[in-house]
């Protein structure tokens, strides 16, 4: 039963991205600049109908300027308006999204620019050593850790409880990479196999290379507004109907891995805000964040349209496929179109947001689709962010 | 605007600003860590017990994160545990690689049982070989902290030098 609730009702009327790329000559605030151009044009509106907007960027490491939200105000439209800057770790894009609704929801705006942004490439020798300062500085940093430690520490744990094999896992790799090669803004579309992904470079067993999304910069920015202002502007609103983001503590070495509990309130969070009662018969399409292939599994079966440890079966019967039953990843995730990390969240509504318009293009699904969700997840393998979406 | 990705040579064969941020700290442990790292000194592991729902904290806290009440008193708990998850890390802190890979996971320490979600736990290296972790035999092992000698120990989560299967 749908909670009766006394927001406005939000939709979202225009979207605008960047191709995702690693090594941009161009700035962030360029880059920002022409995915918030694009979302106004697509919206048919004008900055000046703008009446506040939101920015979502991840670490100010990554690009290595701090205040990163009013460095990157005037490329989004932000001067002279109320601008807030949204930062939950990776599950920033998708907050960026939410920050909009709430903006429009209270009714203290009508029209909100949501814009992402991220450059991961600008740091040397690796962005990788950028992940050093997020770990507790007494009693993890000591031990010299990598990011990709973690994650194939939450990877083998999952693979391990659930009997889950890594080539069950690269099937989410090869899904995708595939989805993505029809998709103008990516990265690294393609054809591979199975064998590819297991044939390549071990970084931290069990993560091989091609299990991993690539380093990239790219931006991404909606238009989100009033319910009666959507029908003047659109015969197609997308509507945001249910929004849920939690966290979970921060100590991961002392909680179970295999499972992703933040994840399951967040979207039962959204859930009941859009009345979705049977999340696998009623969502049509979902866009699972997935930096890594087996992050989309433990995201399907945390967003409830899995059930534990059941995501691989499924995948392999084809039934996340882009003609199958719930299409995930439809714009081939950030394992095919790249991991510019607040912006890659937002593309992730973006794709969503696409598909329920109608508009996907190539990317389109094969199966008409009603209701969308789109999730990103963040920090310590603890934060987590989803949005249902209709049109 | 057209958009133009570089080449990683072209970035070699053009000027570029670099910096170096000259970033360095002196964190405080704070009550409950400083307590716990003078622990590992005396080759303890010290938790914090929280008086209303039994949960206890290691590493410690000095609240409890859902009660939101202090936690009361200081427990020891073993240095024999779980191996939860491990992995076999061949690239460094930087990405660069490494030969020989580099061992970590964590480790549900006793008292706690398999039901427990929260459990008081570390995450360290672990002595095994690469094969028993690719093979998973490593998953579910009784370990056991191999400490540093006495005179070496400092009050840091390295006086522990991995943990062991017994
Ligand atoms: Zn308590």
């Amino acid at each position: 039963m749908r909670v009766n609730l006394k927001y406005r009702k939000v939709a979202a009327i225009g979207a605008g991205m960047t191709p995702f790329r690693r090594r941009f000559l161009e700035t962030p605030q360029e880059l920002a600049w022409e995915a918030s151009r694009k979302a106004l044009e697509e919206a048919n509106l004008e900055l000046k109908d703008i009446d506040c907007v939101v920015i979502g960027s991840a670490p100010d490491a990554f690009d290595g300027v701090h205040m990163k939200g009013e460095y990157l105000a005037h490329g989004s439209g932000g001067t002279g308006r109320p601008v807030s800057r949204v930062f939950v770790g990776g599950a920033t894009g998708v907050m960026t999204a939410i920050s909009a609704w709430y903006h429009v929801a209270s009714g203290m705006c009508k029209k909100v620019l949501a814009v992402a942004e991220e450059k991961m490439s600008p740091g040397r020798p690796h962005p990788q050593a950028v992940f050093r300062y997020i770990w507790d500085p007494i009693t993890e940093k000591p031990l010299n850790p990598n990011l990709i430690w973690i994650f194939a520490m939450e990877m083998h744990r999952y693979m391990h409880v659930n009997n889950v094999s890594k080539e069950e896992i690269a099937l989410v790799s090869v899904k995708n990479k595939r989805n993505a090669s029809v998709n103008p803004y990516a990265q690294l579309g393609g054809e591979i196999t199975v064998d590819d992904v297991l044939r390549s470079e071990v970084l931290v067993w069990p993560v091989q290379l091609l299990d991993v999304s690539p380093v990239s910069d790219g931006a991404a920015a909606m238009v989100m507004v009033d319910g009666d202002v959507a029908r003047r502007y659109t015969d197609t609103p997308v509507w945001i109907e249910g929004v849920g983001w939690t966290l979970d503590n921060t100590t991961w070495p002392n909680r179970e891995l295999a499972y992703p509990r933040y994840l399951e309130n967040a979207a039962r969070m959204a859930y009941k805000m859009a009345g979705v009662e049977r999340p696998q018969k009623e969502v049509d399409v979902v866009e699972p964040y997935d930096p890594f292939d087996y992050k989309e599994l433990h995201h399907l079966e945390g967003l409830l349209l899995a059930r534990k440890g059941e995501a691989p079966a499924l995948l392999k019967e084809g039934f996340f496929d882009k003609d199958g039953d719930i299409p995930s990843s439809p714009s081939g995730g950030l394992l095919g179109v790249g991991n510019p990390i607040a912006a890659a969240g937002l593309m992730k509504v973006i794709s969503i947001y696409w598909q329920l318009k109608g508009t996907a293009d190539k990317m389109q699904v094969k199966r008409p689709v009603h209701t969308g969700v789109a999730q990103a997840w963040g920090d310590l393998m603890q934060a987590s962010t989803v949005i249902v979406m209709r049109n | 605007m057209t958009l133009h990705p570089l080449k990683d040579e072209e970035l070699k064969t053009h000027f570029t600003i670099t910096y170096k941020p000259e970033a360095k700290y002196s964190y405080t442990a704070g009550q409950a860590i400083s307590n716990f790292l003078k622990g590992l000194k005396e080759g303890k592991i010290l938790g914090r017990k929280c008086p209303k729902c039994g949960k206890v904290y290691v590493p410690p806290r000095m609240y409890c994160e859902e009660c939101f009440c202090p936690t009361s008193s200081w427990t020891q708990v073993s240095d024999e545990g779980v191996v939860m998850t491990a992995v076999a890390s061949f690239i460094s802190w930087t990405r660069d690689r490494l030969e020989e890979p580099e061992i970590v996971g964590t480790i549900r320490l006793f008292p706690s049982t398999s039901r427990d979600y929260v459990y008081p736990g570390l995450f360290h290296r672990i002595c095994c070989s690469y094969e028993e972790v690719k093979n998973m035999k490593i998953f579910g092992r009784r370990v056991k902290a191999r400490w540093r000698p006495t005179e070496k120990r400092v009050g840091s989560i390295d006086d522990i030098e991995c943990f062991e299967v017994i």
